[in-house]
């Protein structure tokens, strides 16, 4: 019984940080039509700039995260100007393309640190919570979780509130619509993959002191997004989230029960299922052709 | 004038033939090795492509191979096998695990059958990582050999390389035969015109499935030719990253016209060695030219010979393009 509870509450808050990437896989696919291959490489950037200036530098944690979310957003916003715009008319273009940078962002993780064993970044925030006297919350993972659901309440204001949320979400629905309204794709897509690697960044942050660091995390970074993605419904926010947080707690349980391995195939074929049963997602709208 | 360009292009072509058949023996081990994966991948990119003729990219055709491959390395091990019965055997396997993946698969289109076919592949990839019986988990399985015929050994790389070299020939003259045959043109016309093609009575669906049952077979005998020169198989040999390759390989060649996949195949192998100097570097060498290629030659490189043509005024070349 403690074993069901403790996995549920390390699942919901793993799922924050699921939630975190694979939102901003879900925002650049909407915006910009272009499957963000290289979205887990961003994700292990964020994670390496904490190793580099925290666990080897000495900067504080707090402005360290804010670092790694202005280089990946930097990062992205290159990404956009140089590869996606161009090739705007062709998705398949902008996947390749996207490969091309995964290539490179792991190169440059490796030549920043070496080919070695996994990173360990030392946990900032020590000590534990303990809950009903069996239930124990790393502080670390306490403070992952606020600031992935800070994060993401952020957007969510940002996405409703703002009158360039609005126009964000009106150029996912339309794209040529919105520029007869006036709206100015090429500005919407840079915040689109601006906010989609900051998202990307801050996930990295928040991770690195929980999670070995190599230059190949972002394989299973992306496989989860994917996943995640598909059972929220392609397009929808709120589904990633909530497919997020369900996939988590899910993959948390496999996990303990029957090992990495068999979660991530269960985790695969729910997706299949998805796809096969509803493809739309949990939260999709049905979308003509 | 005409007659002369047809002379031209048989003694080409004798003159390729005669290279590819000579070529071994002017190598070291090494690149011998390099020219029998050559030869392999040649066919892999040869049988993605009648996969991707519908337009529908899948991210399965590793895994297909490897599906080929591991067929042939349990029937060799454990009933003694011979290369002669395991390559179709594993064509046969990954075209029937094909088929029966259609049924799911080919209700997806587009954006999902790409993530579709990805999910798809890395389950069966990480269910050969899980189970050590039969598959070894993630250390595979070793000690596959090449068949001995006479007093010819195929363990050696030049014997091995003919073998190849033949096989693979004759597959690519069928996959070329279907391509030109009214299942290939069907397959054209689906990716053109879906719906037109539908409304003349083409199931799109049973050809979908068909392209990708039989791009399905002849990348998994691809799979078996491998296996059984490298004598070790490891699921991680069939993963994204060699996935990823082959579609590097199609679109830097091009993917418009059958010889383009094949000139970016071979292309890329030598430049890819020719960097070999680099190191830990060398993938980003690739990515950036990855890169550049899509930017700035989207049909491939197989597009250079008809731009040259066009600058220099000469002959109009048909290019596949949809019609306007």
């Amino acid at each position: 019984m403690e074993l069901i509870f403790q996995s549920t509450i390390n699942g919901l808050i793993q799922g924050g940080f699921f939630a975190l990437f694979a939102v901003g896989l879900v925002l650049i696919f909407g915006v910009m039509g272009v499957v963000n291959f290289a979205h887990g490489e961003l994700v292990m950037v964020g994670a390496y700039t904490v190793w580099l200036l925290h666990a080897q530098k000495g900067v504080p944690f707090i402005l360290v995260i804010l670092i790694a979310i202005i280089v990946v957003t930097l990062i992205g916003l290159l990404m956009e100007r140089l590869l996606f715009r161009p090739t705007r008319d062709d998705p398949l273009a902008g996947l390749i393309c996207s490969i091309g940078i995964l290539f490179i962002l792991v190169v440059i993780a490796t030549l920043v640190g070496g080919d070695g064993p996994s990173k360990q970044v030392p946990p900032p925030y020590q000590g534990t919570l303990i809950l009903f006297d069996s239930l124990r919350i790393p502080y670390q993972r306490l403070f992952g979780f606020f600031v992935s659901a800070a994060g993401l309440g952020t957007l969510w204001y940002f996405l409703t509130r703002t009158k360039l949320g609005w126009a964000l979400r009106a150029v996912a629905m339309d794209r040529e619509a919105s520029a007869l309204q006036g709206i100015n794709i090429n500005r919407i897509s840079m915040i689109a993959i601006g906010v989609g690697g900051a998202l990307a960044g801050l996930a990295g942050a928040l991770m690195a002191p929980l999670t070995n660091i190599n230059p190949h995390m972002g394989h299973n970074v992306i496989i989860t997004a994917f996943i995640v993605t598909i059972v929220g419904g392609v397009g929808s926010l709120s589904g990633a989230v909530i497919a997020a947080v369900i996939y988590a707690v899910f993959h948390t349980f496999m996990t303990v029960y029957f090992g990495g391995v068999v979660a991530t195939i269960c985790g695969l074929l729910l997706m299949v299922v998805v796809l096969i049963v509803k493809p739309t997602g949990i939260m999709g709208v049905r979308v003509s052709e | 004038m005409k007659t002369i360009i047809k002379l031209l292009k048989i003694a080409a072509a004798i003159f390729f033939i005669a290279g590819l058949i000579i070529l071994p023996h002017y190598l070291k081990f090494h690149h011998q090795d390099l020219l029998i994966f050559l030869t392999v991948n040649v066919l892999v990119v040869a049988s993605y492509r009648i996969v991707t003729l519908t337009g529908e990219w899948s991210l399965i055709h590793a895994v297909m191979m490897g599906v080929g491959a591991y067929t042939a390395a349990l029937l060799f091990k454990h009933y003694d096998l011979g290369m002669w019965f395991t390559l179709p055997l594993a064509g046969g396997m990954a075209g029937l695990t094909a088929a029966l993946l259609s049924f799911p698969l080919f209700r997806m289109t587009q954006f999902y059958f790409l993530i579709g076919s990805f999910a798809a592949g890395e389950a069966i990839r990480l269910i050969w990582m899980q189970f050590i019986i039969p598959f070894g988990g993630s250390g595979g399985i070793s000690g596959i050999e090449a068949p001995m015929v006479g007093s010819i050994d195929f363990m050696n790389p030049i014997p091995y390389y003919y073998l190849a070299l033949g096989v693979v020939s004759v597959c690519f003259f069928i996959l070329y035969r279907i391509e030109k045959s009214r299942i290939g043109m069907t397959l054209h016309a689906i990716h053109w015109k879906a719906p037109l093609a539908q409304s003349v009575g083409i199931d799109t669906w049973r050809y979908r499935a068909l392209a990708f049952v039989i791009g399905s077979f002849f990348v998994g005998i691809a799979g078996a030719l491998k296996v059984h020169y490298l004598g070790t198989i490891t699921p991680n040999q069939f993963g994204i990253g060699f996935m990823v390759f082959i579609l590097i390989w199609v679109i830097v060649g091009g993917y418009n016209k059958i010889y383009g996949p094949i000139l970016g195949v071979a292309l890329l192998t030598i430049f890819d060695e020719s960097i070999r100097g680099f190191g830990e570097i060398r993938p980003a060498i690739y990515g950036g030219v990855l890169i550049l290629s899509i930017l700035f030659l989207p049909l491939g490189l197989e597009s250079i010979p008809a731009k040259f043509f066009s600058w220099c005024g000469i002959g109009g070349s048909s290019s596949d393009g949809p019609p306007p």
